[in-house]
């Protein structure tokens, strides 16, 4: 198809919109009666989302439903854990779990009989409850749409889908009926702050970069997604590409830029696979490129993957990657809004904040800004992991309390002899927010206050078998591994550090270790060069600021509180608290332990491994 | 004695095939002059060679027209790239937090031990590379390992060793 006009963007929105319309609930419309849309998220596909696929178009073929049945591979759904998952219309009834061998019985119950096939359909893990709409089930339902609006909605690898469901209706709007600084306007209106991390006014940002002088100017975004616990940006390339798209065109045209890069790491490679076609699809449309919807804008994006480097995410460091050298930063000023990529004026966001500018063109400003808090408006989306019920993508309004998050949403702590000790936010920059914490609500000064960062979303629950001397041990590997080595405070702050957590790990600390600690934290704040360095010592100012007993535990008591560091464990079952079950034994890889009915087990030490399984398996911490 | 001088000393590996280098030749043309060219180009040759001894980076430094020390410094720098040569199978760990916290460092240690090679190395007979990966994005179903290009979701200590034993 050549080049499409604003008229022929509206025939394909029509048109999309009616062959969508089961899933909408409206029915009736066009020849299909059921649309059954499977995940083909990265965490679904390895789950074996593909064959499961292939195997419902073969048996609908073969009963012959083609005509009335359309299967259709989305993005990322987000519920991951329960993968794959699929979501059937115009009941939406969501189905999780899903096998090859599921698929005759799916077929013949649910789409000839319209019987749900009961025993895949979701189990509440509190009431124990199949759940069979998706609306009803808590993790979805206390939800707000935005940036994930069209997950579990579309074919991402269909531009005209994605047309159908609205978009590059804002885009549309942009280069049509606004200026340069209308668009600006309407971005610092909406109240939307960068959801990388650091959450700068976006629309300053754009002013910034729009009054900067210049004829050569770049839109950059950010899919460096490095946070390690944080997928939102994965799950939106691989589920809705060409919002990102979009929102780049829309900034482009008000910053005056005609080119732009999407740096994406190369660890997502279906993200990158699914916004190449992205690309290629709105190329072919006319949606990118030479005068863009015949209103003479140009505009040229294209792909530059990384090659594994976490300090990338980094601003500067990014747009040195870019021109091809060593991701170094350096220091600002100046900004990149002044002075960027090939020092020209540039604007970096990323993938989240892209996906939300659509949709704040399209509805106003004022729409956005109307959700969430004082300083801190629209939603957020938050990667919720790690020893929780409810592991998925969750997307809030602003100001929703973190513990409705982590108990309404996620469903609280799997294991019953487990409790609730932290929430990590804001990765190797962020830190852990405990118990008593927990009603801070989801705005980014508010988080702050509580020790941590907003951060990209990651949002990892611990319960009390994780270690915070560990976790903090964790983050300053993860920091000193990732450092680039160009200043002084970072690099071998960082090293200092992280010795000193694995010598208190190993069971070797002093106490004036933890002084140390706190006084190298504070020197690599303030001295280091950019946000890795600056942000690194944060996850164990933290973990010292809420767990210091743990510390202190640590290197006065030799003891691992958490027991999960292995040299401070002997390995010893405590006769009064084991209760004879066997578990332990059971599960012993080198069959180290003996046990017989009504007697304790016995670890035989020459025998043991140190590998902990009998620890994770004891329920009654009788293993010390 | 320079770094430089020492480096001319190596010679190309045997390992690699004179076609392979009309291969980096080429692509190094298709590149040469173009800015920020350098990264794609060293994906390309490692997809081509397998990794980036020292003579490869020569000779794309030659073929670019950019100095050595610039491919050298960029190489060492992405973790994606690798101046050894590879096992026929990479197993990659996952140690993003989430996957920490619910057991990545306990797969990550049975493999060491089952392997009888540290991480970030490759076995002796080059079966196996075994990395460690900061995040691949796949929390939702932690702990995760990929083997080439087969990514296993909830792989606990127990069930990796066979796993692993699947890949020859």
């Amino acid at each position: 198809m050549s080049q499409i006009s604003i008229n022929d963007l509206a025939e394909i929105q029509q048109r999309s919109q009616q062959a969508q319309a089961l899933r909408h609930g409206q029915t009736g419309v066009g020849t299909q009666r059921m649309h059954l849309l499977i995940c083909g998220g990265t965490g679904c596909q390895a789950a074996g989302s593909i064959a499961v696929m292939n195997a419902l178009r073969a048996e609908i073929a073969k009963q012959g439903l083609e005509e009335e049945i359309a299967v259709v591979e989305t993005g990322c759904n987000g519920f991951c854990a329960l993968g794959p998952v699929m979501v059937t219309y115009p009941e939406g009834i969501f189905y999780v779990n899903l096998e090859e061998t599921d698929v005759a019985e799916l077929v013949e119950s649910h789409c000839k009989n319209g019987e749900p096939v009961e025993r895949l359909l979701y189990k509440d893990p509190g009431t124990k409850k199949r759940i069979p709409h998706m609306r009803d089930i808590p993790f979805f339902a206390l939800q707000r749409l935005i940036a994930l609006k069209n997950r579990s909605m579309l074919d991402a690898e269909s531009i005209d889908e994605y047309i159908g469901q609205g978009g590059y209706q804002g885009m549309a709007k942009a280069l049509k009926e606004m200026s340069p600084e209308q668009i600006v306007a309407e971005v610092k209106k909406s109240g939307l702050r960068g959801r990388g991390g650091a959450g700068f006014p976006t629309g300053l940002k754009w002013e910034f970069c729009q009054k900067a002088a210049g004829d050569t100017k770049f839109v950059l975004c950010n899919a460096d997604e490095g946070d390690p616990g944080a997928f939102m940006d994965r799950s939106i390339l691989e589920a809705d590409p060409h919002a990102v798209v979009e929102g780049m065109v829309i900034a482009a045209k008000a910053i005056g830029s005609h080119h732009g890069y999407v740096y994406c790491r190369a660890e997502y490679p279906l993200a990158v696979h699914r916004l190449q076609l992205a690309i290629d699809q709105a190329k072919e449309y006319g949606l990118l490129g030479e005068d863009i919807l015949g209103t003479g804008f140009s505009f040229d994006l294209q792909i530059y993957q990384g090659a594994g480097a976490f300090v990338c995410g980094e601003e500067t460091a990014l747009m040195r990657s870019i021109e091809g050298k060593r991701g170094m930063p350096r220091p600002r000023p100046p900004f990149p809004a002044q002075a960027g990529l090939w020092n020209k004026p540039t604007i970096l966001n990323n993938v989240e904040t892209w996906a939300n500018i659509p949709q704040i063109i399209s509805n106003g400003g004022d729409w956005y800004a109307a959700i969430g808090t004082e300083g801190s408006k629209g939603t957020k989306v938050f990667a919720l992991t790690g020893h929780i019920n409810n592991i998925g993508l969750v997307e809030v309004p602003m100001g929703t309390p973190l513990r409705t998050i982590i108990y309404e949403i996620g469903e609280g702590i799997p294991k019953k002899h487990r409790k609730f000790k932290a929430v990590q936010l804001g990765g190797p920059s962020g830190g852990c927010i405990p118990e008593e914490h927990l009603d801070t609500i989801c705005d980014y000064e508010a988080i702050v206050k509580a020790g941590a960062i907003m951060g990209s979303g990651g949002m990892i629950v611990m319960d009390d078998s994780t270690c915070m001397v560990d976790m903090a041990r964790f983050f300053m590997d993860f920091v000193q591994d990732e450092s680039c080595g160009k200043c002084t405070p970072c690099r071998e702050g960082t090293r200092r550090m992280l010795q000193i957590l694995e010598k208190i790990t190993e069971g070797k600390g002093v106490p004036e270790d933890i002084d140390t600690l706190e006084e190298l934290a504070e020197m690599i704040q303030q001295a280091s060069l950019c946000g890795l360095g600056q942000t690194g010592p944060n996850p164990v100012l933290s973990t010292l600021r809420y767990f210091r007993d743990e510390y202190m535990a640590h290197v006065v008591d030799k003891k691992c509180p958490a027991r999960s560091c292995v040299a401070l464990l002997e390995f010893k079952v405590d006769v009064d608290k084991c209760k004879m079950c066997g578990l332990c034994f059971k599960n012993c890889p080198v069959d180290a332990i003996s046990w017989k009915k009504k007697e304790p087990a016995v670890i035989d030490l020459d025998k043991c491994i140190k590998c902990k399984t009998c620890i994770e398996n004891c329920k009654y911490d009788a293993i010390y | 004695m320079s770094l430089a001088y020492d480096l001319t000393q190596v010679s190309m590996p045997e390992d690699i095939t004179p076609e392979m280098l009309t291969r980096i030749d080429e692509i190094c043309a298709a590149h040469r002059g173009k800015p920020g060219a350098l990264i794609p180009v060293l994906q390309k040759c490692q997809e081509v060679v397998g990794y980036l001894p020292v003579p490869v980076q020569e000779r794309i430094a030659d073929k670019l027209g950019v100095p050595g020390h610039e491919v050298y410094g960029v190489t060492t720098f992405y973790s994606f790239f690798s101046m050894e040569p590879r096992g026929r199978h990479v197993i990659r760990v996952c140690m993003g937090t989430a996957c920490y916290v619910r057991g990545g460092k306990e797969v990550l240690e049975r493999l060491e031990r089952h392997l009888n090679t540290p991480v970030d190395t490759t076995t002796e007979d080059r079966r196996f590379t075994l990395e460690q990966v900061r995040c691949l994005g796949a929390c939702g179903v932690a702990p995760v390992v990929v083997v080439d290009q087969d990514t296993h979701r909830k792989v606990m200590a127990d069930k990796i060793v066979d796993l692993v034993e699947n890949y020859e």
